[in-house]
């Protein structure tokens, strides 16, 4: 029979990193939305010359590994006397970097709509309000959604990095009770299948939504 | 000689090929008409073994297409065709796609293909557009291409297919002056198509196929002056 | 705030010593591309099969891959597989963890290219007497070929980040590694570590610039 030492306390250990996951998770993908935005509309509605210097930022945050960026905006703080707590930091990287992938999704998404059809919005007598919030938000959002979810997906897995930073999120966790129990493979499967049950529905989801909104158009 | 020989043909239970049998001679130019879904696409498939056949037989030159121990690429080079949908190579040039097959297939040398295929663009009046890709032609342009292609491997017959169906209505002319032009020059041809006038102009014998049955053959005079069969009087009148 | 004055010149004195763990991050982020790719056409084609156990493989792979963290499928390498005996060293590790990551992902890239290039186009190379295998090879896989060259590029980038990850399980001489020694030995660590951006910075865009240059080259079309 299968033997393994992890007890019951081990398993809500666990849990409590998948949670401390989760709501790095939460608030990265808040703030960096709400970012992503912002940022996104600016760089479809600007002409590039004036966007780019931002774009120049966020690229940044797509080139530069998760992890060196952890470490520079603690060391950073640090240095300035800020006094945050690393978990403040972890959900500030994460929110600005989740804020460039998401920029260049809004971006994509508002491309995306013809200009026709804005054009017909436009000779209705539609305002640009009325034009960006009735017709280009409802047909861009079908074509952000599904890459969205995806990236909700990769910022969650991202949240392991910041275990670097000594915050016990779920990975950090398996890992301290690797540590005591000895049995690496069993406690990180556990791990894995807790990140599987979370991400695996959600992408499911993703997909559905996809196919059905190509077959309606 | 094409010879088409009481073939069915079905998908589950819908018969797309109902006890066709057609010959076709050398020289000849025969023109298949009627309406959509009516198995006269499948048949051009089938004579060039794109497509399987359930039973009867089709032979190219004395040489049964269906058989199991028939070469049928081999076959193939005899036979060229056209489709409907262009189907040009995105990633070669126009003349990278007429000389590929001669090259590949054929195992003509370099400078060979080139010549061959020089000559069948010219023919078809892209000869200055060797070096464009297919993205930067027209489609009736690389419909033209297509044919180039097919001739380019030397066929003794042709099939083409619907191939002015998805083109345009004022690039339609360019692409039925190639085919009469190879009409004149004695290519042996089975056209399905959708244009009467040109079937008429070009064919010396015309099949009217409807529910994959063939109905009537005969002369272009027969056919469009004095059709024997209630169908094709029908199918004429809602199409002329 | 900011009673700190900050070292440079240590720091860019170390640049030699960075530069040559740049060039082990580069060769990790290439030889796990190129176990990536072999693995992942192999996956994508066992995902097409009709064999049920060859479907379930290559879907199982592909879940992992995508669903978990790669720091995850690190950490498995060098930590879950120690349980059947098999040791490897954090650069093995950490090279096999990225190769797994990247089979999954690229599998799913390769499996999309096959679908991007229509059956029409194998019809049409078939109806000019070339074989299945010929058709293949001369029409479908050099289209194939560019509609994964994009998705391939960003692969090879995330393979290239993916590398900083060997630092976590002891890795100490590609980029991250060597950064984080002399981070320990000197406590300087946002000047080393700002450095490293600028580095791991500079590679990515001469991959992606490399690859678009390239690109321009060979999609003419």
């Amino acid at each position: 029979m299968f033997q393994t030492s992890l007890s019951l306390n081990d398993v809500m250990f666990l849990l409590q990193g998948a949670g401390v996951t989760l709501l790095i998770t939460f608030w990265a993908m808040l703030g960096g939305t709400i970012l992503g935005i912002i940022f996104g509309v600016f760089r479809a509605t600007t002409p590039w010359w004036a966007t780019a210097p931002l774009a120049f930022v966020l690229d940044i945050f797509r080139s530069v590994p998760l992890l060196i960026q952890l470490v520079l905006v603690n060391a950073f703080q640090a240095i300035a006397g800020l006094n945050i707590s690393a978990f403040v930091v972890s959900c500030i990287v994460l929110a600005l970097y989740t804020s460039a992938y998401c920029s260049e999704l809004v971006r994509g998404g508002i491309a995306a709509v013809p200009v026709t059809t804005r054009r017909a919005a436009r000779s209705l007598g539609m305002t640009w309000w009325q034009d960006m919030t009735q017709i280009v938000y409802p047909i861009a959002l079908r074509i952000m959604l599904p890459s969205w979810i995806g990236l909700t997906l990769g910022v969650m897995k991202d949240t392991a990095l910041v275990s670097w930073l000594g915050i016990i999120e779920l990975l950090r966790s398996s890992q301290i009770i690797v540590t005591r129990i000895q049995e690496p493979l069993f406690v990180l499967t556990v791990a894995g299948l807790i990140y599987f049950i979370i991400s695996f529905p959600i992408s499911r989801l993703g997909a559905r939504l996809e196919r059905k909104w190509r077959e309606n158009d | 000689m094409i010879e088409i020989e009481n073939v069915h043909k079905s998908f589950g239970d819908l018969k797309v090929l109902d006890n066709v049998s057609l010959t076709v001679k050398k020289g000849e130019v025969v023109s298949i008409i009627g309406g959509s879904g009516s198995g006269k696409s499948t048949l051009l498939m089938c004579i060039n073994g794109l497509e399987p056949i359930q039973s009867g037989s089709i032979r190219v030159d004395g040489i049964e297409v269906h058989a199991k121990g028939t070469d049928i690429n081999k076959l193939r080079t005899k036979i060229g065709i056209v489709f409907q949908q262009w189907n040009a190579f995105p990633h070669l040039t126009v003349l990278e796609n007429v000389t590929l097959a001669p090259r590949k297939v054929l195992k003509k040398s370099k400078a060979e293909a080139d010549a061959i295929g020089r000559k069948q663009l010219e023919h078809v009046g892209l000869g200055d557009k060797l070096d464009v890709y297919p993205s930067k032609l027209s489609g009736g342009q690389q419909q033209r291409m297509a044919i180039a292609r097919a001739l380019a491997m030397e066929p003794q017959y042709m099939l083409f297919d619907e191939v002015t169906s998805a083109l345009d209505p004022q690039l339609v002319g360019e692409v039925l002056d190639t085919m009469r032009l190879l009409a004149k020059e004695g290519m042996t041809m089975i056209l399905v198509t959708h244009e009467m006038a040109f079937a008429r102009e070009v064919s010396d014998r015309v099949a009217f196929f409807k529910s994959g049955k063939m109905h009537e053959i005969g002369t272009p005079e027969q056919i469009f002056g004095n059709p024997q069969r209630p169908e094709t009087a029908q199918f004429l009148a809602s199409v002329l | 705030m900011f009673n700190y004055t900050f070292h440079w010149r240590p720091a860019i004195q170390a640049l030699p010593q960075m530069l040559g763990g740049a060039v082990v991050t580069l060769q990790i982020a290439v030889i796990s591309m190129i176990i990536g790719i072999l693995i992942g056409v192999v996956l994508a084609v066992m995902s097409g099969s009709s064999s049920k156990i060859l479907r379930g493989i290559a879907g199982t792979w592909i879940e992992i891959a995508r669903n978990t963290p790669a720091l995850f499928q690190i950490y498995m390498a060098y930590f879950g597989l120690g349980q059947f005996g098999i040791h490897l060293d954090s650069f093995v590790a950490l090279l096999s963890g990225i190769a797994f990551n990247n089979a999954g992902y690229l599998a799913e890239t390769f499996r999309g290219g096959l679908r991007a290039v229509p059956a029409t186009q194998v019809r049409a190379a078939r109806s000019l007497g070339f074989g299945p295998i010929s058709a293949f090879r001369l029409i479908v896989l050099p289209q194939m070929f560019r509609a994964v060259f994009y998705p391939m590029t960003n692969q090879m980038v995330w393979a290239i980040l993916m590398t900083s990850l060997g630092v976590v399980v002891g890795l100490n001489s590609d980029l991250t590694g060597v950064t984080q020694e002399l981070n320990v030995k000197t406590f300087r660590t946002f000047e080393y570590f700002a450095i490293a951006a600028v580095l791991y910075y500079l590679i990515a865009k001469a991959v992606t610039l490399g690859a678009r240059a390239f690109a321009y080259r060979l999609f003419r079309y």
